[in-house]
């Protein structure tokens, strides 16, 4: 399922819902219950931050953040090994494991902090937008803000041209109420 | 390059930037350090919309508006905010009410004549109880009264059609009002019960009805629990006379056996107090080399043995970790409530002993020792030479005490500062009426790392008194005025020429302790007094109370019964309740209309003060002074 993981961070209160989805989605047991116990243990690949501090909650800014999945990648750039790949247009960056030796140059170029690294120390880790999973990414179907969400550049588009057209109808519509212009 | 100094970001006080200094220097985690890495917390949990009453849960409501709206059961963010809110004023009142419940037993046991070295220091006192109880006393000796008086005391906690008798303490028109309301308390524990009864899944689903009960809960610790704990501490230990005394951590000495004795009762500090004076005692620790032996109080026990006895009182709440970080504390000797129990991790950096005393409150990596009141001095002399033998313990290179103290006065309970007045509260009330002072404020609580440490309590306290408004205070904000030298005769130097000049005629400071956090029932007898003399009910006195810094259920409680008696109170931090808007809207604002008093959140203590004041200001116009 091709697509894009959009933030709405004013939507975030920091419930880390996303954080836990993630560690259980990429767990063996892949069952919250069970996955707390494994070894090793299971690890998050989106993290949620403070953007800008505020005593009421709603006026706090938090968000989560993982991979953008660029297109020109700086990780796949930097790789000496060519352990990471782009895989289709709006779809993931992915690391093949098996390749990395760990050297975390990756880590190091990506602009956006978004890959850490495993337990063991052996591989990188970073968000693969749940590529083998049936649905929507995980942390998208856990966030019960909707701060999350799953879709490609297109429908995002459409969305947001929707939305700006209806605050321009709205304007249109008053402005020919009041009469200023015909 | 210029390495940013969190220490004076996180602490005004100048003894905990040292110590703080101190910590990130050896490494020692503190409460400041875990709550950045709680950040950024939960915001279901901070607006109160997320419940785990039910295993159908846990369940969060979408504050905004997409995803899901009820609980499972159907419970809306109104019935959410409000069954924690309750949850939360249940908790405190059981706490201040279960250390009420101590005391009482306490003062059973003494009444039996198994009290052990614990006695009636304030007779008079227990004879005014006795009356109010409607004690025969005629022809009866102290201890047949003592005795029924003391299980007069004792069954308010299990009764089950009220009234508590000291609710009948406030105005007449107080209780007509409670009665009205239906939230005149039945029995101590009843409320607490009920609180949890109607929070359980399916029970009360009305936000008002569960605030109302809130209200009644609080009403039966303020008018209850606490007050019973303040009264029967005062026959026990002694009603508290002025007093001068020292606090902050420079009260740690170098050469001395240094015990701090932290938690909330006072049957354990005050035995403490006496075991250290133990010639024996005090022998050995000078053959291990000390000079003496140096107990200094934190938090509400150090609050009761400061105003009974001038002991030293080393810090507030969140200066538990510190204490021990100056690396000269022997022993940490603890009770119940406010000890984080991160305590014994920070000890086991340094050669400190934490010692836990109560079989309520225990703590991983403490060393428990189980005190009984009815051996009360033989235990807290066990504890003692527990200590004592531990000063040979002590390295002195980890040693670092700042030195940083202030002298304060304190000791004021209502008896005293009436005893300050010439025997009556008349020069108080024509210092108000000619607008020398302009009212009243009670600003009490505790200390929250989310605040930079007393920045908004002194701050606060400094606002007011500069606009001629005499404070009273407790608990850890009381702490923290010591600290700053506002409890001085000097400080009135510091209020406004009003209170400055009543100040200096009464020979008083413009900042009055009270005691502790039970104490906080010695402000309300202190209102009804002051309503009583005025003929008016305590609504319109010209009086506000604050907890500018709080963090407990406790203050959730103590907040709670303060607007239930009709005072204005300030929040300083925000409480879990925004996630409903009509809960809200009825603590802050219908609540006035209900039982006369209201809160505010303000989190700028400048904002604070104004507030308060612009309420206090709106009194006086309303009672034509």
């Amino acid at each position: 399922m091709e697509g894009n993981i959009f933030i709405d961070p004013e939507r975030c209160l920091a419930c880390k819902s996303c954080e836990l989805a993630c560690a259980v989605e990429h767990s063996q047991s892949k069952v919250l219950f069970q996955a707390i116990f494994e070894e090793p243990r299971p690890q998050p690949l989106v993290k949620v931050e403070l953007v800008r501090e505020a005593p009421i909650a709603l006026e706090r800014l938090t968000s989560p953040l993982q991979c953008r999945h660029c297109e020109d990648a700086p990780c796949i750039a930097v790789c000496p090994t060519r352990a990471l790949e782009k895989r289709g247009i709006e779809g993931p960056v992915l690391v093949h494991e098996e390749l990395c030796i760990g050297c975390k140059w990756c880590v190091l170029v990506c602009p956006f902090g978004v890959i850490g690294l495993r337990r063991d120390g052996k591989a990188i880790i970073k968000c693969d937008l749940c590529f083998e999973r049936e649905g929507e990414p995980a942390c998208v179907e856990a966030c019960p803000t909707k701060a999350l969400r799953f879709m490609t550049v297109a429908e995002f588009g459409r969305e947001r041209r929707r939305k700006a057209l209806a605050e321009l109808q709205r304007g249109l519509v008053l402005g020919k109420e009041q009469r200023l212009w015909r | 390059m210029r390495v940013k100094d969190r220490a004076s970001e996180r602490s005004s006080d100048l003894a905990s930037q040292f110590m703080l200094r101190k910590a990130e220097r050896e490494g020692i985690e503190t409460a400041w350090d875990r709550l950045e890495k709680q950040q950024p917390q939960c915001g279901f949990g901070q607006l109160g919309i997320c419940c785990r009453n039910c295993n159908m849960g846990p369940c969060r409501i979408d504050p905004f508006g997409e995803g899901p709206t009820k609980g499972v059961c159907g419970a809306t963010a109104d019935i959410m905010v409000a069954r924690n809110l309750l949850r939360m004023i249940a908790a405190g009142a059981a706490a201040h009410s279960d250390h009420g419940r101590d005391l009482a037993h306490t003062f059973l046991l003494v009444a039996e004549g198994k009290g052990n070295g614990y006695e009636i220091k304030d007779q008079d006192k227990m004879m005014a109880l006795a009356a109010e109880y409607g004690i025969e006393t005629q022809g009866r000796t102290k201890e047949e009264i003592a005795l029924d008086l003391a299980k007069a005391i004792y069954a308010e906690f299990g009764k089950q059609e009220g009234p508590i008798q000291f609710t009948r303490r406030a105005p007449e028109k107080r209780v007509e009002l409670w009665q009205k309301l239906g939230v005149d308390p039945r029995g101590i524990d009843r409320e607490i019960v009920e609180c949890m009864h109607r929070t359980h899944i399916g029970v009360d689903n009305d936000y008002t009805n569960l605030i109302l009960h809130g209200i009644r809960t609080s009403i039966s610790d303020g008018w209850g629990g606490s007050m019973i704990a303040t009264d029967l501490s005062d026959v026990l230990f002694g009603t508290p006379e002025p007093v001068k005394a020292v606090a902050n951590l420079g009260v740690l000495k170098e050469d001395e056996v240094n015990i701090v004795v932290h938690g909330h009762e006072p049957t354990l500090s005050e035995m403490i107090v006496a075991a250290a004076s133990d010639p024996e005692l005090v022998e050995l620790a000078k053959k291990h080399g000390a000079e003496g032996i140096n107990v200094v109080g934190m938090c509400c026990t150090g609050n009761e043995i400061l105003m009974r006895h001038g002991i030293p009182i080393a810090g507030n709440f969140l200066q538990q970790e510190l204490a021990i970080i100056t690396g000269a504390v022997e022993a940490i000797v603890v009770d119940i409530q406010c000890i984080m129990p991160s305590l014994p991790d920070v000890a086991a950096c340094f050669h400190t002993k934490v010692i836990s005393t109560s079989p309520k409150a225990k703590f991983p990596g403490a060393t428990h020792i189980e005190f009984e009141e009815a051996r009360g001095y033989e235990i807290a002399k066990e504890i003692v030479k527990t200590a004592v033998d531990n000063f040979p313990n002590r390295s002195a290179a980890k040693v670092s005490i700042p030195d940083v103290k202030a002298e304060c006065i304190v000791g004021f309970s209502l008896e005293a500062i009436l005893k300050a007045l010439g025997g009556s509260l008349d020069p108080l009330i024509e210092a108000i009426k000619s607008g020398a002072i302009k009212g009243i404020a009670g600003v009490v609580g505790c200390n929250n790392p989310k605040v930079k440490q007393d920045y908004n309590h002194v701050n606060l306290v400094k606002e007011l008194i500069k606009n001629d408004i005499l404070v009273v205070n407790g608990g850890c904000n009381a702490i923290a005025c010591a600290k700053a030298g506002l409890m001085t005769l000097e400080a009135a130097e510091q209020a406004g020429e009003g209170l400055k000049g009543v100040c200096k005629k009464l020979g008083i400071p413009p900042v009055l302790h009270m005691g502790s956090c039970v104490d906080n029932s010695r402000i309300l007898m202190a209102l009804a007094a002051m309503a009583k003399a005025l003929g008016v009910d305590i609504p319109d006195l010209p009086v506000a109370g604050a907890a500018p810094e709080w963090m407990s259920e406790k203050a959730v409680s103590i907040g709670t019964y303060f607007i239930s008696s009709g005072v204005f109170t300030v929040l300083g931090t925000v409480p879990p309740v925004l996630g409903s808007a009509n809960v809200t809207k009825l603590l802050t604002e219908g609540a006035e209309d209900v039982v006369g008093g209201k809160f505010a959140v303000e989190t700028d203590p400048f904002k604070a003060a104004q507030l308060m004041i612009d309420h206090i200001m709106a009194k006086r116009r309303a009672l034509g002074i």
